[in-house]
């Protein structure tokens, strides 16, 4: 089975770690990972607020190519790591197959530059496939390095489970907490997990923020509260709630005056440690911190370059 | 009988809107009780959804509270009338910057201007290159504050100031276009 990867922007960017280490696990695993060529921005949070017809026109776009790059009846996964990315291409996917009014806009621009969606892509998220359709039995087989315990806090943040989950629960999601316990780590109990950590502000780069004020005191109350609950480190799923939740910590510091410092990594780079891959090809020298005690900091395999 | 689209709605500043009225809304208040953003608002959601029924469309088009809507959709989760909450709110900001109402020198709605203007450019987007032009636009003396954490993201590969793009950004532009043209609509 091989999917087509769409990175989208951030993973070319801030989040540039995330598509190294998914890179790597799917490796691991045997999993092919073709990434759309010329594939376009989709649209994230900032498109739909000015225009949402071109905003599903861009996700359109990048589904008629993956089917380009898969010819034939079958169904055309399309894999987005970006929780922002996953629910603009899985919306539009639903609104075109729903004959509406954007699918009849779309589909006529569409028409027009000489362009069809069969209805075959479709988008998936790597946490979905790698405990649905690869599943947690391989997973725990390919983690030769367990991580030993691990105190992790999942965090899904909006987009992934919300307003729909696709394969999971929309308020008390599970798979991450799953996943990761196959690759030996003790997730912890974490109620706040699907709350906003404000950095989906439009996805300008989520350097900027619309609103710095509101995104630093959202993402405040997440990396306290799971350091209250005993966390080693909080994994992610999207680029930009793992920059807003790891980049602003001394800024965080400093403005509610308290000491903030835990590591903030992508889902792919504990699974990846777990996997007894090296530091290198999981992107982790990109991290401004990473600290995992031991025994999982010792299992992390530094030494194993790939 | 459905929901009324908001394109049916009185107020001028809602032609072409294509959001959903809140008119069932009971006032229950579950919104405004799980967004996050509420403290940052000036209306709570349910607030909003009080005056759209009440008619006070050009107040809510004004307001800062749908520019500070993350689009998170706990209020859609939470709905016990399921109402689409959150693309009400996404239409209503479209309606917002269709009437050039949207609040000045707030920096949501120039943001997504920023955002789409860059996208229309190159196809994809450059967080370094957004980032800097928003910045430069609306708190340039900001820009010093954020230079050492740009910096450090910079020498770890983070924030590559080589733009993205797309093979063919004029086929790309002409796409959308075509969208427009067809329908003779800008929304």
């Amino acid at each position: 089975m091989s999917y087509v990867y769409y990175p989208g922007c951030s993973a070319k960017g801030t989040g540039r770690s995330y598509e190294e280490s998914l890179r790597a696990v799917f490796g691991a695993l045997g999993t092919g990972l073709d990434e759309l060529e010329d594939w376009n921005c989709c649209g994230a949070s900032g498109y739909p607020a000015v225009d949402a017809g071109r905003a599903a026109a861009l996700s359109a776009r990048n589904l008629v190519l993956a089917e380009g790059l898969r010819p034939g009846p079958g169904p055309v996964e399309v894999l987005a790591p970006c929780a922002g990315c996953y629910r603009a291409l899985l919306k539009t996917g639903r609104a075109l197959a729903d004959g509406g009014a954007v699918a009849a806009r779309v589909g006529g621009a569409l028409g027009a530059a000489g362009l069809v969606y069969e209805g075959r892509a479709r988008a998936r998220h790597p946490l979905d496939v790698l405990v649905n359709d690869i599943g947690l039995d391989r997973v725990a087989e390919a983690a030769v390095r367990p991580l030993g315990g691990l105190r992790v806090a999942c965090y899904y943040g909006c987009l992934l489970v919300r307003p729909d989950a696709a394969f999971d629960d929309r308020r008390a999601p599970t798979s991450m907490e799953r996943l990761l316990a196959a690759a030996g780590a003790d997730p912890v109990d974490w109620p706040l997990r699907t709350r906003c950590c404000g950095g989906s502000c439009y996805c300008g780069g989520p350097l900027v923020g619309g609103l710095p004020d509101a995104a630093l005191r959202l993402s405040y109350r997440l990396v306290k509260d799971a350091e209250r609950r005993g966390a080693d480190a909080i994994a992610t799923v999207c680029p930009l709630c793992q920059f807003n939740l790891e980049v602003f910590q001394g800024r965080m510091a400093r403005r509610f005056g308290e000491p903030v410092s835990l590591t903030v990594g992508f889902f792919t780079q504990l699974l990846g440690t777990a996997f007894g891959l090296g530091e290198r090809a999981l992107g982790v020298q990109r991290m401004l911190r990473w600290r995992l005690p031991e025994p999982a900091a010792a299992q992390g395999g530094a030494h194993v370059h790939a | 009988m459905g929901l009324p689209s908001l394109e049916f709605a009185p107020g001028p500043a809602l032609g072409g809107a294509d959001g959903v009225l809140p008119q069932f809304c009971v006032q229950c208040g579950s919104c405004s009780a799980v967004c996050p953003l509420l403290e940052f608002m000036d209306h709570s959601p349910r607030v909003l959804n009080a005056m759209l029924m009440g008619g006070r469309y050009d107040d809510v088009l004004r307001s800062r509270a749908i520019w500070v809507c993350t689009s998170c959709y706990a209020c859609t989760v939470e709905c016990p009338k399921q109402l689409p909450v959150t693309e009400s709110i996404y239409a209503l900001k479209r309606a917002s910057m269709r009437a050039g109402v949207y609040p000045r020198r707030f920096v949501p709605p120039v943001m997504a201007r920023q955002f789409v203007r860059f996208v229309d450019r190159r196809g994809r987007s450059s967080e370094a290159w957004v980032s800097l032009s928003l910045y430069l636009r609306t708190r340039p003396l900001q820009l010093v504050r954020y230079a050492p954490v740009a910096l450090r993201l910079m020498r770890r590969g983070r924030l590559p100031l080589r733009p993205e793009s797309v093979r063919e950004p004029a086929q790309l532009r002409g796409f959308l276009d075509g969208l427009d043209v067809m329908t003779g609509e800008d929304g």
